[in-house]
């Protein structure tokens, strides 16, 4: 199981490595978004410190979203997909591996660059570290509910934007704990209680996320 | 086994056609029945509330549709895992017809629910948990739906949607507890539904007889689409072919 496991994801991160520009994308679209904020609402120090996580948490739900869609398509395109249903492994495990890579080069990276944009948006060091916290225990969870998504639309008429349609109101909760973190954190509360939340929302994603999605792929490579 | 039915033969489409073609008109007569005694009761028998006067009339239509949109969400998904586990053709089906009848609900709901909400609140929308989780509910609908109308070969359309809408009815308690958290974080303009005062018997049976109403009305509309989704699907079959209907 480990060989197979740890095979894909040295696999999926080598050829993910050698398109850069696609792990570049996504993060820039992070970036912009946020950077899109201030200009339309307003430079003020105080409207920003508000708006600070809840820009940067649905920036990061977005991005992590559209990235998505590449989970699986050039497997599926090129039929290494099939593959990788037929390998004796267990698909769930290495559909796992897949999108620990997935997170790795789209979560990641979001996580290590917010403190940036954080401090772009004047957040105080306290909140700022509850906000990276938050994301780091959240993201997982976006790319695993993601996954489900990208398998049941692989090779549908219009996939990206079905993706948006499926997935995003599975990650309300995500994103209600994330922000609920930070602004407990801000409002001088403990943000224990949602990080716990946003621990458990991870855990059970791991969980049921990958059979979910290998179900989904065994109907889509079918 | 019950009654002495062998219930295994209307697993099958042939089967079950003129089956569904024999009880949609009892349910659509037993909806209008509940339907004209329902609204009887809600607008020539029921007193005007003294707080909301007679705008509080519009919850004999918008609880009963909330509710529909909840249980028809539910049935969806059975039937949906019904299908994937036994690979039922029927059932499959069954989801594909009740997903446009729950959606119209849950918009019923919301739209009855805003225009409740104007004189009651003072503002059409109000992020209340109640309507941010159902609003949520319309957004599951429309992925099933998309999802379902995005993929061309049939079977496939019923397993990618049955995995869905099994994974939204995990999701939706968790969604529904986490708008509720997030509305007690962010309490803005205190609005709650939740401590209303007790309804009195008549209006509580208005909107029973009402709710009723809605769900046979669901039943036969929803029998009526299933036939119609059998007859697309079924269109090569040998006893389609054979129909009267189709042949006129």
């Amino acid at each position: 199981m480990s060989t197979g496991f740890t095979s894909i994801i040295y696999r999926d991160l080598l050829q993910l490595l050698r398109r850069r520009s696609d792990i570049a994308t996504t993060v820039f679209f992070f970036v912009m978004v946020a950077s899109l904020f201030p200009l339309a609402v307003s430079p003020d120090p105080v409207t920003l410190r508000q708006l600070g996580s809840g820009v940067l948490w649905v920036a990061a739900l977005l991005a992590c979203m559209l990235s998505l869609s590449q989970l699986f398509a050039s497997d599926y395109a090129d039929g290494s997909l099939e593959q990788i249903v037929l390998s004796p492994h267990s698909l769930s495990v290495l559909v796992l591996g897949k999108i620990v890579a997935h997170w790795l080069v789209s979560g990641l990276p979001m996580v290590l660059l917010s403190p940036l944009l954080a401090l772009q948006y004047g957040m105080h060091s306290h909140s700022l570290l509850i906000l990276v916290l938050s994301l780091l225990l959240g993201t997982p969870a976006l790319s695993l509910i993601g996954a489900i998504g990208a398998a049941l639309t692989l090779g549908v008429r219009g996939s990206g934007l079905l993706i948006a349609v499926l997935v995003l109101p599975l990650y309300i909760p995500v994103l209600i704990f994330g922000t609920g973190a930070v602004t407990a954190s801000q409002t001088g509360m403990s943000a224990e209680a949602n990080l716990s939340l946003l621990a458990a929302s991870s855990l059970l994603a791991l969980i049921l996320a990958p059979l979910a999605t290998a179900t989904a792929l065994r109907v889509a490579v079918e | 086994m019950i009654f002495g039915i062998n219930w295994y033969k209307y697993a099958s489409p042939a089967a079950f056609y003129p089956l569904a073609g024999k009880l949609t008109p009892w349910f659509y007569g037993l909806a209008s029945l509940l339907l004209v005694a329902g609204l009887y009761i809600s607008f020539a028998v029921s007193p005007t509330d003294f707080q909301q006067g007679e705008a509080y009339r519009i919850i004999f239509i918008h609880v009963p549709a909330a509710w529909m949109s909840m249980f028809i969400y539910l049935v969806m998904a059975a039937w949906a895992g019904i299908g994937l586990a036994l690979n039922a053709k029927l059932s499959s089906m069954m989801a594909q017809a009740l997903a446009p009848t729950g959606a119209l609900f849950t918009v019923i709901a919301l739209a009855t629910g805003s225009l409740w909400g104007k004189p009651m609140w003072g503002a059409w929308w109000v992020w209340d948990a109640r309507l941010t989780s159902e609003l949520i509910l319309l957004f599951l609908y429309i992925g099933f739906i998309a999802l379902q109308a995005a993929i061309d070969e049939p079977r496939r359309a019923d397993r990618a949607g049955a995995l869905l809408a099994l994974v939204g009815v995990v999701n939706v308690p968790i969604i529904y507890f986490s708008v509720r958290w997030w509305n007690t974080l962010h309490q803005g303009a205190s609005v709650s539904v939740t401590t209303a005062p007790k309804m009195a018997t008549i209006m509580l049976t208005g909107m029973l007889l009402m709710a009723l109403a809605c769900w046979m009305y669901a039943v036969a509309v929803v029998l009526s689409r299933v036939r119609i989704i059998i007859l697309e699907r079924e269109r090569r079959a040998d006893w389609v072919k054979a129909l009267v209907e189709v042949n006129q």
